[in-house]
């Protein structure tokens, strides 16, 4: 057992390493933007920083090197390359395995530790950062803590004879521009004409806007040499504090006449005379001749300087404002939570039950209060659980990476819907299928670039991943823009394995859904990443048991496409409870289209098949009685219970229908395991055990029964 | 869990068709009155079905089935013994009916006997031993073997249609 601190220091890690993963990822594709770029950096600062607070020397001193090297390209002095994404991302592999404490041989470490040495020092700057930062304490944060950031005005007038005594006004200028973000602006006005021009004397002065977080004092001590051979003015144009923004925008980004008023270069008369005059007031003004265009500029670098700023921090302040509304829990503590709130639906049903039978108003009320505040509860505590998908998104955006640079293939991935919400549960057990999936399209799928080329396509290939919402399900699509599956080659392949007789005629669409039958791949060689024919028949499986469906479409030379549908959540659904002899059964309400009656007069006008007339469309049905060999006698009038199952109608014959239920699922344990047709089983208002039905198994055992 | 049966010279007995089996104490977690059985379609007979105690779902298994004996009619003593047993290393819980229960024997391992190879009319891996106490024998049972993914695969394959 470790000690807490360190298993949050841990925990963090991992999320950060998994942020990290996708802002390289990110940079890849977006290598100027600076902002990937600070994430980057922040997150190699924090797992550097509470490494070290957490006695994870070897991490921190690894994850230094990394940071010293991405401090460089934040500073722009290393510009971002495939190489350098490459090697990074093995870097976060690297902290990652020395995270887990795994066997790893020092020696990668250190190879790594000394290519990223190596990129420091081919652009050795003085600017390495200090080796033990400042903000060692807070990790809770990613954002370092920034200072108030104020805008000034500096209005630097030289007097004419200030070169005179060797004084280089470039440096100062420059000194100035270090200071923070600076926009300079220069008033040429008082140049002379070249015949009055003393080449010896300095005509030209300086208007600086410049946001800082450095004090008044640190912008007078760039010109303490001079202050005497120059007029020097610094205002404050913008606090940094928010306060000034409550009145408005309006309010607090001056308006140009105002900044000149209050600069003293003209006088509020003077601006409201020519104001009268309705043109853009700094041309009126220029027109007038009471300033120069110089003036003017200055004037309008400072506002949008201001406004910048404003919005800014507007937006850090957004940004701030999110992470703070959440919480981390323990997925184990949300799992007991929702087996609590089933316990409570089951007690609910039960008080409801009673309360219906004992006939007492009052007892019925406070029954039907509680039926809805569980309701309610219920809903919430299983939307605690739900997670955007996105996150299994972005591992799979690096799997693509490493699995097409390993079979040569250019492939461009693309997602869709990241933000779709899914029970968490639901999320971790889609996560191997998704692999399977995604490997073989870009295995089987996606052509090696030249053959692309030579059919026309681009020699990228694209695999989209989508997920979105439809009712009660998500539906996840995985499409590439491949060769397609050859219709011929898996019927042969079929019969050569003895799925399908060479008499068999199956259409294409039949013929596909072959390569989910157990032993059956199509890759002519097997290669480490799929071919080994355990790939579809365990994909199936795997989304059958998570109640899903998996549809396939494929075009021949245009590509593939998977879909998968998947219901909202595992522990509670909505259905309906049904009858047969003294057991109940329930069917997933999802599925299920309508009820109709089945009198034995229509049975015997079906000669012994199994098929209802629906309002003119035969429908088949299973008779469920004798499917489960339930003793006893068959009512007068049955109901058909009709149901939608994988695109097809078919009936479910039962004796009674009882109504919609919330069915809290539970399984029916490790003995019942190879039990196919039921699903699980649910606990009864009553006490007693109602069956959960599972309709696609049902259906397909009656198809190989017929067959 | 096999190592705790060692320990243990505790024995509840019970009654199936008028024999006497045996049960390690260590394994059984309650006795519970006979109640009503919610049958699960298409598994063998052994397999009775499910109960609900106290809101989890438990199976519960008929040793009638098991051993070959005819099936004995429900009565005020029937009963259904919960004991825990290892599933791939899980311990999960399971309902085994009896036609009753008689007492908690202390069995010595000198009283114990080696299951004869033959003779019993029941699968000698079923049996641990035959306990000797008075003058009567006891069936001990040896509850995993019983269990046994192997075994009860194999009792899937005769009910398969």
């Amino acid at each position: 057992m470790q000690d807490l601190p360190q298993q949050a220091f841990k925990e963090e890690a991992y999320e950060l390493l998994s942020e990290l993963e996708d802002s390289l990822l990110e940079m890849e594709d977006n290598p100027d933007d600076m902002d990937v770029v600070g994430k980057v950096f922040r997150a190699m600062h924090t797992i550097k920083g509470s490494g070290a607070m957490f006695g994870f020397t070897a991490i921190a001193e690894f994850t230094h090197e990394v940071e010293t090297v991405f401090d460089l390209v934040r500073n722009g002095e290393i510009s971002v390359t495939k190489q350098l994404v490459d090697l990074s991302l093995q870097a976060r592999d690297h902290i990652l395995s020395l995270l887990n404490e795994e066997e790893i041989s020092t020696d990668s470490g250190q190879t790594l530790m000394a290519q990223f040495k190596a990129l420091a020092e081919a652009n050795s700057t003085p600017a390495i950062p200090d080796a033990t930062p400042d903000s060692l304490t807070t990790s809770e944060e990613n954002i370092p803590p920034v200072s108030i950031q104020k805008t000034y005005r500096i209005t630097f007038r030289p007097n004419s004879d200030i070169l005179h005594n060797g004084t280089l006004v470039t440096n100062l200028l420059e000194e100035l521009l270090q200071l923070g973000t600076c926009r300079l602006v220069a008033h040429k006005a008082q140049i002379p004409p070249l015949d009055q021009l003393d080449p010896e004397n300095c005509y030209v002065s300086w208007d600086a806007i410049l946001t800082s977080d450095c004090g008044e004092d640190a912008i007078r001590d760039v010109f303490i040499f001079v202050e005497d051979e120059c007029e020097l003015k610094i205002a404050v144009v913008d606090t940094g504090s928010d306060n000034d923004g409550d009145a408005g925008e309006d309010q607090t980004i001056k308006r140009l006449g105002d900044i000149l008023i209050e600069r003293g270069e003209i006088s509020q008369a003077e601006i409201d005379a020519v104001l009268a005059k309705s043109k853009r007031i700094g041309e009126m003004l220029v027109d007038a001749n009471l300033i120069s265009q110089d003036q003017i500029e200055s004037a309008l670098v400072e506002q949008q300087e201001v406004r910048k700023v404003q919005e800014n921090r507007q937006r850090s302040r957004q940004a701030k404002a999110a992470p703070a509304s959440s919480l981390r829990v323990p997925a184990e503590r949300l799992d007991d939570l929702v087996n609590l709130v089933g316990e409570m639906v089951t007690v609910q049903s039960r008080l409801s039950q009673t309360a219906a039978l004992s006939g007492d108003a009052e007892l019925q009320s406070i029954a039907e209060e509680v039926e809805r505040l569980t309701e309610e509860l219920r809903d919430n505590t299983l939307n605690i659980r739900m997670l955007p998908i996105g996150s299994t998104f972005s591992k799979f955006k690096r799997l693509v990476r490493d699995i097409a640079s390993d079979l040569k293939k250019e492939v461009d991935f693309q997602t869709v819907g990241a933000e779709t919400e899914l029970d968490k549960t639901v999320i971790e057990q889609l996560n191997d299928p998704l692999v399977h999936i995604i490997r073989n399209s870009m295995d089987h799928g996606i052509e090696l670039p030249d053959d692309r080329v030579a059919v026309g396509k681009p020699r990228q290939g694209t695999v989209y991943l989508s997920a979105e919402h439809s009712g009660d399900s998500v539906i996840i699509e995985i499409r590439d823009d491949g060769k397609g599956l050859n219709a011929e080659v898996l019927r042969e392949k079929a019969i050569s394995k003895g799925v399908i007789s060479a008499e068999d005629t199956l259409s294409d669409n039949e013929i596909y859904q072959l390569i989910f039958a157990a032993g059956f791949s199509t890759a002519e060689k097997v290669s480490g990443l799929s071919g080994r024919g355990v790939g579809m028949d365990v994909v199936k499986r795997a989304i059958e048991g998570l109640r899903g469906t998996i549809e396939l479409e494929s075009n021949l030379g245009v590509g593939t496409s998977v879909r998968l549908r998947i219901p909202l959540t595992l522990a509670i659904i909505e259905s309906l409870l049904v009858n047969i002899g003294n057991n109940s059964y329930v069917l997933p309400l999802s599925a299920v289209e309508e009820c109709v009656e089945l009198t034995t007069d229509d049975i015997e006008e079906a000669h012994g098949r199994c098929l209802a007339n629906v309002r003119g469309h035969l429908i088949p049905y299973i008779p469920l009685r004798q499917t489960f060999a339930i003793p006893g006698d068959i009512p007068a009038i049955q109901q058909i219970v009709i149901t939608q199952v994988n695109g097809h109608q078919l009936g479910f014959v039962v004796d009674n229908v009882i109504g919609e239920h919330q069915t809290v699922i539970k399984s029916l344990g490790p003995l019942y395991r190879d039990v196919s047709t039921i699903s699980g089983g649910t606990i009864l208002g009553d006490g007693s055990i109602a069956l959960i039905i599972n309709l696609m198994q049902l259906m397909q055992q009656a198809t190989l029964e017929d067959s | 869990m096999s190592q705790d049966d060692e320990q243990t010279n505790q024995y509840l007995t019970l009654l199936l068709n008028g024999e006497v089996f045996g049960i390690a104490t260590n394994r059984v977690l309650e006795v519970l009155d006979y109640t009503d059985i919610t049958p699960v379609p298409q598994t063998s007979e052994f397999m009775q079905g499910v109960i609900n105690l106290r809101g989890s779902i438990v199976p519960v298994v008929d040793m009638h089935i098991k051993f070959g004996l005819p099936p004995s009619p429900r009565t005020v003593n029937s009963c259904i013994i919960i004991i825990s047993i290892l599933i791939d290393d899980e311990a999960t819980s399971v309902g085994v009916m009896a036609d009753s229960v008689r007492e908690v024997l202390d069995l010595d391992p000198e009283q114990i006997e080696a299951a004869p190879r033959m003779g019993t009319k029941l699968n000698s891996n079923f049996i641990r031993g035959m306990g000797k106490y008075n003058d009567d024998f006891i069936i001990l049972l040896n509850i995993d073997t019983i269990f046994s993914q192997q075994q009860l695969s194999a009792d899937e394959q005769e009910v398969a249609v």
